[in-house]
């Protein structure tokens, strides 16, 4: 699917989002409601450029759009890989996009996120696993390392890793592992536009992915040894 | 004696030392054996701490809660249980209200053998570290250790209020081992250990501005730079974000298209940019002076 088929889905009355390459901005009509559209497209690199660009905007829309709902629409094969954007510090311009975003959501902006066909790594941590729910199509892909580079550098005969891949959720890309890790709230088929307009009305609670990742059998310990920590009885 | 190397101790070593004597009070101690199942099942060596310590304790007898990561075991690298100390240590903050928490990174990034689990735990301590920012408790990194900081948690640096590093440190995003396995060594070096230091490293960090302090390589060295840091205020308003833009958009318009940090520490003003990386940290900060981006 193409950006421009899956502005359609989400919003079929209607949109207005420009395009720069491989980042759009706008917005589209979701059941009467203005929603502010940030999205990227063709799996590109997250660099230092592209970071301050969304941050600019998602800032101009705190300020000329007070509390309106924004969606992200994540297709990431992460971070850009290069001397000069570390150089300059992408780590800081990736940090920078995500306290935006998290004013945003201080500051009243309901933000939701959709993996619509990739989303790897510090891509994903600046964009999409900010927002205050994320949600995915059944063909995008969510991970790190793909299971041969990763066997590579763990040194973990690849043939062990799938085979392990089959009964654990916690290593493996894939959507379905995301959706048992309780980061993606729910893989989204069919009317886009109508899981669009209910994502914008479900409470949405921090702590939620860890009980989420608990109760689907993805992250058994996250949410209990965080537990354990917070309210350890000394010091 | 010669005070400790901060690059060369341990987690606990740098821990011990960098707090008030005795202060510290570790929460689920090895003894708890609070441990990663994701490496059980690879038949992976585990640790009882899952390389990361958290507790409570003083420095110079002001209450604060610190974590230290232990490079040595898996490169600091976050897993789920790893992760979840940490983002329960934050959590903490917000209930008891500590002078500050005091951050002693050194990893990877996230731990490939849990790699889902880890990239989720990371995006947590994104969350929690911004949460007690905005409660005004301030949250300081230290970052001198042998493996640097890196992936996500080089995020999770540039999200706090304030980086202390030695000459030693390394601080981004991608490692330069991760650059040059996948964009070739033409584009990153990981050997050229001049190279590395030059572009990652705390001197370039310091003059970047990333790093807001650059201290020598001792543990006390760490702790006087952090006690002085105690009393920075958080500000995280739209206002501080702008100017955080226009600071990022300065640097990026300034200096977007040097290809070697000694162009810019040249743009920066600086005399004799070549002698820079020999230079002892006290020497370099008085060369420097306040030639900062």
């Amino acid at each position: 699917m193409d950006a421009h088929t899956l502005l359609d889905r989400l919003f079929p009355t209607g949109h207005a989002v420009a395009s720069e390459d491989t980042y759009f901005h706008g917005s589209g009509t979701c059941r009467g409601a203005t929603v502010v559209v940030l999205g990227t497209s063709e799996e590109v690199e997250i660099g230092v450029e592209l970071a301050l660009a969304m941050a600019r905007d998602v800032l101009d829309v705190i300020k000329t759009a007070p509390r309106r709902p924004i969606l992200l629409l994540v297709a990431t094969s992460g971070q850009r890989l290069s001397r000069r954007d570390e150089m300059l510090g992408i780590h800081a311009y990736l940090a920078h996009l995500a306290k935006t975003i998290d004013l945003a959501k201080r500051r009243g902006h309901p933000v939701v996120s959709l993996v619509w066909s990739r989303a790897v790594s510090g891509g994903f941590l600046s964009t999409g696993l900010l927002a205050d729910l994320c949600f995915a199509l059944p063909e995008a892909e969510i991970g790190v390392m793909n299971l041969p580079a990763m066997s590579r550098i763990t040194k973990i005969p690849l043939e062990r890793l799938e085979s392990l891949s089959l009964t654990s959720p916690v290593f493996a890309p894939g959507v379905e592992n995301y959706l048992r890790m309780g980061a993606i709230e729910a893989i989204w088929q069919g009317d886009l536009e109508a899981h669009l307009d209910a994502a914008f009305r479900l409470p949405s609670d921090r702590e939620r992915r860890r009980a989420l990742g608990e109760v689907r059998g993805g992250r058994q310990l996250a949410r209990s040894v965080a537990e354990r920590v917070r309210s350890h009885e000394r010091g | 004696m010669k005070p400790k190397s901060y690059y060369e101790a341990s987690a606990r070593e740098r821990m011990a030392a960098f707090l008030d004597p005795g202060s510290f009070q570790e929460f689920l101690p090895p003894t708890d054996r609070v441990s990663s199942p994701h490496l059980r099942q690879l038949d992976q060596p585990g640790a009882f701490d899952d390389g990361i310590l958290v507790g409570s304790g003083r420095l110079a007898g002001h209450p604060v809660l610190a974590a230290a990561q232990e490079g040595v075991f898996m490169g600091g690298a976050v897993g789920e249980v790893h992760g979840a100390k940490l983002v329960g240590l934050l959590e903490r903050t917000l209930v008891t209200r500590p002078a500050a928490v005091i951050l002693l990174l050194e990893t990877g990034g996230v731990r490939l053998h849990e790699a889902n689990a880890g990239l989720v735990a990371v995006s947590e301590v994104m969350h929690a570290v911004l949460a007690v920012r905005v409660a005004g408790i301030p949250v300081l990194v230290l970052d001198g250790g042998q493996f640097g900081c890196f992936g996500g948690m080089g995020i999770v640096a540039a999200l706090c209020d304030a980086v202390v590093m030695s000459e030693e440190g390394r601080l981004g995003l991608s490692g330069p081992e991760v650059i040059e396995a996948s964009r070739g060594v033409e584009e990153f070096d990981s050997r050229d250990r001049a190279l590395v230091w030059r572009t990652v490293g705390g001197k370039h960090r310091y003059l970047l501005g990333e790093a807001t302090r650059l201290v020598e390589d001792t543990v006390p060295a760490f702790r006087e730079a952090a006690i002085g840091l105690l009393g920075t205020l958080p500000v995280f308003g739209l206002e501080d974000l702008e100017a955080e833009h226009a600071r990022l958009q300065g640097r990026l318009e300034r200096f977007g298209d040097c290809r070697e940090s000694f162009e810019i520490w040249t743009r920066l003003g600086i005399e004799d940019p070549q002698a820079l990386p020999l230079l002892e940290t006290s020497a370099f900060l008085a060369q420097v002076g306040g030639k900062r981006g």
